[in-house]
């Protein structure tokens, strides 16, 4: 399991990116779905987000999934590339599979990468 | 094989891999230009002119003679695993053998050549067949009144639920939108209820496998529209509180859909509506004996208790006059006062649900159906007691009709997929496998009424086996099937590929 | 009658490998006081004596082969089966088999379902077709559901023609109950002369879905490419429920750039029964694929290279996503769409088209000689296909009652739907009408006018 130190991370499996903005789906997520097969992004660029709320739905050959956005704020771009690669939320959950970018995203309340990982070990038992 | 392309005319799709083996062409890749089929007269009227503007260039479908239709379906055919070739213990499932007599009767020419909008006068025989199959239904399940309408038991479901929702609707209550269902609960509960907006909420089993009251009393309040329960449930558990759980979702003024897919434990045991059920589905092609038709088609009529009968979809089937001792009673379609509306066109899965499911009920009587649910409960306990040291079974007491293992051994990176697979070697089909969600590898086992003591010993001893076989050589289970005509499937190819349809062949001369 | 093969000595060896002593044992989780009802149903029938009584029940009724001339059709249709399509679904290898959720030992159901997709999808001229919903009016209801999904909720308008089957329309209002939709157009005493144009001034911004008939419930066969242009300017998808017959014959829906093409699939080789259980297809766009509802097979090969089918993209269904599915549909109605195949395939290219312009020149047979009748007229003007609406000179209850008398079922009362059509019958027409059953019509009809 990849959990890069840069990033905070949710219970409900997403990654976000205090520098960029950038979140997505953490690599954990991506292994339990296996096969990612589509993605619809249920946000636009300018949308307001509030933290908790799907920003996209994911589907893999045997489960389906809503991402949340891990933290509120405003839209600031959407990864229009990724619906037509789904298979890129296997590959490269923290670089070409961002889902989106938000401004002004308070990230304090979101786990470090030493706690999401605690947190993933915790759930396989 | 000849080295047929797939490759579409219209919908560009990846070719196939020259070295992919085709076992049986598709109908278009046997198509020839030129070859016919099955033919018609000239018609014996003037031909009329048509509006060219208006028709279809081209009709790009296969061209074959009779026989060669037969073949490939004859073949076809082979490839299926059924019923009527061997024992499919499907967990909530009920695949029971399906009566011979039941094919004859519902294609007798009078059922099958009348038209759905015919005068009731004309159809007294129908009618009164429908009328009388309401009537039993509602014996046999203690409701107060029953449709007939809807196709299948998801469609029941939704019927049921919009019934719930014109109740509440029809007392002036509009803020009630969450319904709750327990954590075993089928797919299509969650997914009924989200069809009309609903908010779920889910409520946890407990160590016995029951709706766990103390969530539920917490859940309850005037915001709730109800709860979905399957009884028993898709452990195969009866729930020993449900009598409390219909208690406390009516005093906090829900009302109770029973999911019926798991009645074949209950004919002749209990009736639904006499534990103050508010609402049901049957599935008559699982208790019933409708054949499944490899998905389809169903039959989901709806139970209600008196108070919702007023709601129930039209048309529903009625005697418009009285009969007497020389005159038998007018029958014809009524309209409930406050009706939902209407499920589907015409009135029900007739020929193919009805008619099949009256045959069954008819030729059982009340002793028989009786002796179906309880022989279904016996072969399922029977089959328990003969893999209970070999597989873990979680929730584990007298079970009903089905019950649910663990296809999981400690120290072994075998899984319920492998186990499920490795059964066809054997030739059975394997049980409903990773459902319910709350049992780990779950492996659901329903063998129905319909199986013999040696087919039922004849499977516990292949999965008995099939245990030794996870520890010895589990390579022979990831591997699974080895028998079968087809190997395990490329389903990430699948899903990613997408190729959903063929057409003739790319070099294909549609003029010839 | 049993079909427990269980004898009483097996039946005891197993209670002792269970450890109860009797079968009662096992249901004491049931309330004791509902435990063991007595039902009040009639005794048992054998075999012999149920053959007997459901030959007399289907005996009450007076069918449309043999007993009664029958020009009903408004959306159940007499045609010819071949006999091939009853002799494959008779195989216990399809027709008691299960979904198929295990591809290995499914594949006859699994091939069989794919090329009944390809079939539709050749026949409607769409890229994707489902495996099958219950019937024409839920599938059409479905379309509503995909649209909706497609938008998010976002759009909450849904265009419908006046001239959609009413059934449909009844339908479209259930299934839409709990959702915040308007329905446009959906109005029986509506101008019913006017064609398509009509509804263009009805689609705006807010507008998810438009929904029309091919040929419409009057049997009116128009071009909706205009309709479907104004439509998708304004970003609103459109539905055309079709008529599978007609498309044998006539430019497909997908020509005419139709985003959703839905139908009921019985003409395709499915008695009438009575209404049931029929059959509804459902095909789109490529693009609409994961908001489609309902099975569908893709292809695949498997692990020793051949060519091989398998459920695809069921990440969509409620048994995995649950209250985030489009719809709830499970059971479908396989068995039929694989008649539907059959069907197509055996009548093929040259048989299917045979089956439509017979249709199509006896019902033009039948109306020139009803309008000949004094008092009777065709209501709408050309072009139809296989059904056409007859102005009678009086209410058009009182001309069937007449012609029931005659043993001829007359037509479909339009009264019963749009108050205005009260003296108007609905007549199909199709290959097993012969022109001497048209002449008997006819003949019936003028009869009655001197009555």
């Amino acid at each position: 399991m990849n959990t890069p130190a840069n990033l905070k991370y949710t219970k409900s499996d997403e990654w976000f990116d205090p520098a960029t903005g950038a979140a997505g789906l953490t690599d954990y997520a991506q292994g339990q779905l296996s096969d990612i097969v589509f993605l619809e992004i249920l946000v636009a660029a300018g949308d307001a987000v509030e933290a908790g709320k799907p920003i996209a739905s994911v589907e893999s050959v045997k489960a389906a999934a809503e991402t949340y956005a891990p933290v509120g704020g405003k839209v600031a771009a959407v990864n229009e590339a990724l619906s037509g690669a789904p298979e890129t939320l296997n590959k490269d959950p923290y670089g070409a599979g961002w889902m989106i970018k938000i401004e002004g995203g308070d990230a304090s309340g979101l786990m470090d990468a030493a706690a999401y990982e605690k947190y993933c070990e915790e759930r396989a038992h | 094989m000849t080295d047929v392309s797939t490759t579409g005319q219209k919908n560009a799709v990846p070719p196939l891999n020259a070295n992919v083996k085709i076992v049986e062409p598709t109908i278009f890749d046997l198509s020839s230009p030129g070859r016919k089929g099955v033919t018609f007269p000239d018609p014996d009227v003037p031909r009329a002119k048509m509006p060219q503007s208006l028709l279809r260039k081209d009709l790009p479908l296969p061209e074959l003679a009779e026989v060669d239709v037969v073949r490939h379906y004859m073949h076809l055919s082979k490839f299926n695993y059924s019923v009527d070739g061997g024992f499919y213990p499907l967990g909530s499932c009920t695949m029971k053998y399906n009566p011979k007599i039941d094919e004859d009767t519902c294609r007798l020419p009078g059922f099958l050549h009348t038209h759905p909008l015919q005068p009731i006068e004309t159809v007294q025989g129908n009618l009164a067949l429908m009328y009388t199959l309401q009537e039993w239904l509602k014996e046999i399940s203690g409701f107060a009144a029953v449709t007939l309408q809807p196709a299948a038991g998801a469609h029941g479901e939704f019927t049921g639920v919009l019934i719930m929702r014109a109740w509440h609707k029809s007392r002036g209550d509009h803020k009630r939108v969450k319904m709750l269902i327990p954590d075993s609960a089928h797919g299509t509960n969650p997914a009924s209820s989200g069809m009309i907006g609903l908010q779920i909420v889910t409520i946890p089993s407990d160590a016995r496998g029951n709706v766990d009251l103390k969530v539920l009393k917490e859940q309850c309040d005037d915001t709730v529209v109800g709860i979905m329960v399957t009884n028993p449930n898709t452990l195969g558990m009866f729930d020993e509180n449900i009598e409390q759980v219909v208690k406390i979702v009516h005093d906090c003024g829900g009302l109770v859909y029973g999911d019926g897919a798991n009645l074949n434990a209950l004919l002749g045991i209990v009736r639904p509506g006499d534990l103050g059920i508010d609402v049901m589905h049957f599935n008559l092609h699982k208790t019933f004996a409708v054949p499944h038709g490899g998905g389809g088609p169903g039959s989901g009529p709806v139970g209600v208790a008196a108070h919702l009968a007023d709601f129930l979809p039209e048309p529903l089937v009625g005697i418009l006059e009285e009969g007497d001792d020389e005159t038998p009673p007018l029958f014809g379609f009524v309209t409930p006062a406050k009706t939902i509306g209407r499920m589907k066109s015409f009135h029900g899965q007739f020929g193919g649900g009805l008619v099949r499911a009256f045959t069954y009920i008819a030729m059982h009587g009340p002793d028989g159906l009786r002796e179906i649910s309880e022989y279904a409960v016996l072969n399922a306990n029977y089959l328990l007691a003969r893999l209970r040291g070999t597989y873990h079974v979680p929730f584990d007491r007298i079970c009903m009709h089905e019950f649910v293992a663990e296809g999981q051994f400690e120290g072994s990176d075998v899984r319920a997929l492998d186990i499920a697979k490795r059964l066809m070697d054997y030739d059975f089909h394997p049980p409903t496998n990773y459902f319910p969600l709350i049992v780990h590898e779950a492996l659901m086992i329903e063998p129905t009424e319909t199986e013999n003591k040696d087919t039922l010993d004849r499977f516990a001893d292949a999965l008995i086996k099939i245990a030794e076989e996870a520890k010895s050589q589990p390579d022979l289970l990831h591997s699974a099937p080895h028998t079968t005509p087809f190997g395990r499937m490329d389903e990430v190819k699948a899903a990613r590929e997408l190729v959903l349809c063929c057409w003739l062949p790319e070099n294909y001369d549609v003029n010839a | 009658m049993t079909y427990v093969p269980i004898s009483p000595n097996e039946r005891d060896a197993m209670l002792k490998t269970i450890g109860v002593k009797k079968v009662a044992d096992l249901f004491e989780a049931v309330p004791a006081r509902h435990r063991f009802p007595d039902l009040d149903l009639p005794p048992a029938l054998t075999e012999m004596e149920a053959a007997a009584e459901l030959a007399d029940i289907a005996a009450g009724n007076e069918s449309v082969r043999g007993d009664l001339i029958s020009f009903l059709g408004a959306g159940a249709y007499n045609h010819y089966i071949p006999s091939v399509v009853n002799h494959v679904l008779s195989r216990g290898e399809f027709y008691t088999a299960y979904t198929p959720y295990q591809p290995e030992i499914s594949q006859g159901t699994l091939q069989g379902i794919f090329e009944y997709q390809s079939l539709m999808t050749a026949l409607t001229g769409m890229e994707v077709s489902n495996a099958s919903h219950y019937d024409g009016a839920t599938a059409v209801a479905e379309a509503v559901n995909l649209a909706w999904a497609q938008f998010r909720g976002k759009r909450t308008k849904v265009v419908i023609s006046p001239t959609v089957h009413p059934h449909y329309r009844g339908v479209i209002r259930t299934y839409t109950q709990g959702m915040d939709l308007e329905l446009a157009g959906d109005d029986s005493n509506a101008d019913l002369e006017a064609g398509p144009e009509s509804l263009e001034s009805l689609i705006d911004e807010n507008t998810a879905l438009v929904i029309v008939q091919y040929p419409d419930f009057f049997g009116r066969v128009y071009d909706f490419t205009q309709l479907i242009q104004t439509a998708h300017a304004k970003g609103a998808l459109v539905c055309v429920a079709a008529n599978p017959t007609a498309l044998a014959l006539f430019k497909t829906p997908g020509e005419m750039g139709a985003d959703i093409v839905v139908g009921e699939g019985q003409p395709l080789g499915i008695p009438l029964w009575y209404g049931g259980p029929y059959l509804g297809f459902f095909t789109t766009r490529k693009q609409y694929v994961h908001k489609m509802a309902g099975r569908l097979v893709g292809e695949t090969v498997d692990n020793r290279g051949q060519r091989a089918y398998v459920l695809t993209l069921t990440a969509r269904e409620q048994h995995i996503k649950r209250e985030r599915a489009t719809s709830n549909i499970c059971t479908n109605q396989g068995l039929l769409a694989l008649g539907a195949a059959v069907y197509l395939s055996v009548l093929g290219k040259t048989g299917f088209r045979q089956v439509a312009e017979i249709c199509y020149h006896n019902a033009h047979y039948a109306a020139e000689q009803l309008s000949k009748i004094e008092g009777y007229g065709l209501c709408f003007p050309e072009p139809f296909f296989h059904e056409f609406v007859l102005c009678c000179p009086k209410p058009a209850a009182e001309v069937n009652a007449h012609l029931l008398e005659h043993g001829i079922l007359g037509g479909y009362d339009l009264g019963q739907d749009y108050p205005a059509l009260k003296n108007h019958l609905l007549i199909a027409v199709t290959e097993m009408n012969s022109r001497e059953e048209i002449d008997a019509l006819a003949e019936a009809l003028s009869e009655e006018h001197h009555d």
